[in-house]
């Protein structure tokens, strides 16, 4: 029974913004709001308004950067909301925390609701540590004594205790970050509210946060809405996920599903050199048409996550049969290094085209790349005979953080690529005799 | 199953809706917060000083050197009456109440704008700054009321015809007052300024021209004898039947009115309240516009 209580309940939110500057015609709309407002009218600028596509220009000044949003969380759920930059989500997290007021709809929440939109808020450099502390939890919500029955604890979890009675301004980066997460961490809110806060600190530090978060979630029974762009976090922590597009909410469910459905619904423009090749009505020479990224899952991806699989598909059209082909792909990072090749003739699989339209395709079953863009570049050759064609950066690459050894963990230098190895311990053998 | 909704319905603790306009202070919640209002006036006092050498003597120095200014310009050069007492208390009487007034109306004034940052990432009731800005310009008022207390002593042991009345007990209602005001019109200015960023420039020159229109410099009987509906007009600036008040009560010369301030106290609530309703409007969209 106590596990099914909601502990969220979003109905039907929407929250308009208004475009460009704010100056000529903000009066004569405000006026003209506020007469059909005591004649008793709808506001006439509400029904005006777009769907927030960044992309193309839109005909009105108003977007909507959430449109009919409705969901429920229940309590001790630990919820993942995905979705594009400028889906919405921040937005979103801002209406929750009660930042700015939603256009139309209503939220219903059971007990305290505290984000961490970004930690250290209202630190002021002045002061020390310790007043600091004070000064951010009562901002948060806690009382003067609630912060100093759990001073102690807050101090040691950021590892600050000989910088305590030192102004903030004599303070790392880091160290800040840390005493503010800390602080936030020790609030012990119902509802915890949590943005990319994990994107700053070092590995140590995230790995105690992430800690932190998940014994929050589940000995606590609190609930937590968790936004980010990692999916390792995503899937190691949430139990339930949704996804953002354009201020709606186009999926809610299970973490992998959601994660499935990301990946797939946000397809880019990237700088594909091979678009213009599609159109091309060239009978005489050999063509390589297009490359196509599926997940093994999902068709025209251009997402991909490390761990997982990739298939890359590369149509071409052949003026006539030819022997005894190659296909070359490669991997280069943005600074154009080639980080890995794939060739079918090193794996002893030369092919025989056909005359007309083809295609192959190259099984990488567990993406080693780290988060990032990367290139392909791809060539075709015959054995003997030399190049058919060459593309170099045919296609973008975005690889996003998957879950490549299964741990939710992911080294915090990412140079190279990720490999699959283990670790183990020889058995030692002790004889009497040493 | 009905039944059963009804329940649920009931322990929602937080209901977050669009702004509707409606009247409520949510004194509830700003009483929740309170160590928050007390940690902002530390915050406020404790950094004022921080990395000067001559620390808290700053509150002094100030209004002081204001007066010395105003003696000699307003005093020996113009020779402007002082209602027949020493100028240099008469000046340092007005420098003291109208300096309150005018801190914290120029700072709720810009409210919103200084602390977007924070208020961009956390909530809490906004009226929490404001309030902490009455507050902490509290504690200086206080400091500068015993730098006019000491002058006042000075000058009474030395002779001067200064006397303080009954009318004294009256300092609280004075001090409330002036907080409503300047609270109340700072959150106007401040509310209105997120949107409307030409406000800004009329403060800078609209608060030295209010003291003007308010008899700090002059003794309101002076207006009054030279034009009686100057002297009309004047007393419909609420802040001129205080600080002629303020004056007849610590120095025994003055216009002191009941009338007047009837007037400013009534003028005081109605502006509160309208600067309450209209800030708690702006509170919740401000970030869209600012």
């Amino acid at each position: 029974m106590e596990k099914n209580n909601v502990a969220i309940s979003v109905s039907n939110l929407s929250k308009q913004y208004r475009l460009g500057e704010v100056g000529t015609g903000t009066i004569s709309h405000d006026l003209n709001r506020w007469w059909h407002r005591i004649r008793g009218k709808e506001d006439p600028y509400l029904r005006v308004g777009e769907t927030n596509a960044r992309e193309s220009k839109g005909e009105s000044n108003y977007v909507w950067s959430l449109k009919d949003i409705n969901f429920d969380v229940k309590e001790g759920e630990v919820i993942g909301i995905i979705g594009r930059n400028g889906a919405g989500k921040s937005t979103l997290l801002k209406v929750l925390s009660k930042i700015t007021a939603p256009t139309t709809g209503l939220i219903r929440a059971n007990g305290r609701i505290a984000s961490l939109l970004e930690v250290g808020t209202g630190f002021h450099p002045e002061m020390t540590g310790r007043e600091n502390i004070f000064m951010n939890g009562t901002i948060m919500g806690m009382s003067r004594y609630e912060v100093s029955s759990k001073l102690d604890e807050i101090v040691a979890f950021a590892g600050v205790e000989r910088y305590l009675d030192t102004p903030v301004k004599r303070y790392s980066s880091g160290m800040k970050v840390r005493l503010g997460f800390a602080i936030a961490a020790h609030l012990e809110p119902e509802i915890l509210i949590v943005d990319e806060v994990l994107a700053v600190g070092d590995a140590e530090f995230q790995n105690k946060a992430i800690g932190k978060m998940k014994e929050v979630s589940s000995s606590g029974g609190r609930t937590v809405l968790f936004v980010s762009h990692n999916m390792a976090a995503v899937k190691n922590l949430c139990t339930s996920a949704i996804v953002m597009d354009q201020g709606r909410v186009v999926y809610s469910g299970t973490v992998d599903k959601g994660i499935s459905y990301y990946l797939k619904s946000s397809i880019q423009k990237s700088n594909d050199l091979l678009i213009d090749r599609r159109g091309m009505d060239v009978s005489d020479r050999f063509l390589i048409k297009a490359i196509e990224l599926s997940d093994g899952l999902n068709e025209g991806v251009s997402c991909a996550q490390n761990g997982s699989k990739l298939v890359v598909s590369v149509s071409y059209f052949s003026p006539k049969q030819i022997d005894e082909v190659y296909f070359r792909l490669q991997i280069t990072s943005s600074d154009g290094g080639v980080l890995f090749t794939l060739n079918n003739l090193h794996t002893d699989a030369l092919f025989q085209i056909l005359e007309g339209e083809g295609l192959v395709k190259c099984l990488i079953p567990d993406l080693p790349l780290f988060a990032g863009k990367y290139n392909i570049s791809v060539l075709c050759a015959q054995r003997f005979s030399g190049v058919l064609d060459e593309v170099r950066d045919a296609k973008e690459l975005v690889v996003i953080d998957g879950n490549f050894f299964g741990t939710g963990k992911v080294p915090s230098v990412k140079q190279g690529v990720l490999l699959r190895h283990n670790w183990y311990k020889p058995e030692i053998v002790t004889s009497f005799g040493l | 199953m009905k039944e059963h909704h009804l329940e649920m319905e009931k322990q929602w603790t937080t209901t977050i809706e669009p702004d509707k306009g409606s009247f409520n202070l949510n004194l509830k919640e700003v009483w929740k917060y309170r160590d928050l209002l007390m940690m902002m006036v530390k915050r406020d006092f404790v950094t004022f000083y921080k990395q000067t050498i001559l620390g808290p003597i700053w509150f002094f120095i100030q209004p002081l050197f204001t007066t010395l200014v105003y003696t000699v310009i307003f005093g020996k050069i113009a020779s402007i009456s002082t209602d027949g007492l020493p100028q240099l208390l008469f000046y340092m009487s007005g420098v003291t109440i109208w300096n309150y007034f005018s801190d914290c109306f120029t700072k709720t004034s810009t409210v919103f704008k200084d602390n977007q940052n924070i208020f961009g990432k956390v909530y809490f009731p906004r009226l929490i700054t404001p309030l902490s800005i009455v507050i902490s310009s509290l504690v200086k008022f206080g400091v500068q009321m015993l730098l006019f207390l000491g002058f006042m002593f000075f000058f009474m042991i030395n002779g001067a015809p200064v006397s303080p009345n009954s009318t004294l007990l009256l300092l609280p209602l004075y001090v409330l007052m002036m907080a409503g005001l300047s609270l109340g019109f700072g959150m106007i200015f401040s509310s209105l300024t997120t949107k409307y960023r030409d406000l800004t420039f009329l403060l800078q020159f609209g608060i030295q021209l209010l003291m003007y229109a308010t008899p700090v410099i002059y003794p309101s009987s002076l207006i009054a004898e030279k034009n009686k509906l100057i002297g009309k007009v004047l007393m419909a600036n609420p802040m001129a039947p205080i600080v002629e008040a303020f004056r007849y009560s610590f120095l025994g010369a003055g216009d002191f009115q009941w009338g007047g301030l009837l007037y400013t106290f009534l003028f005081t609530i109605f502006i509160f309240l309208l600067g309450t309703v209209i800030f708690n409007r702006t509170e919740k969209t401000f970030m869209d516009t600012v």
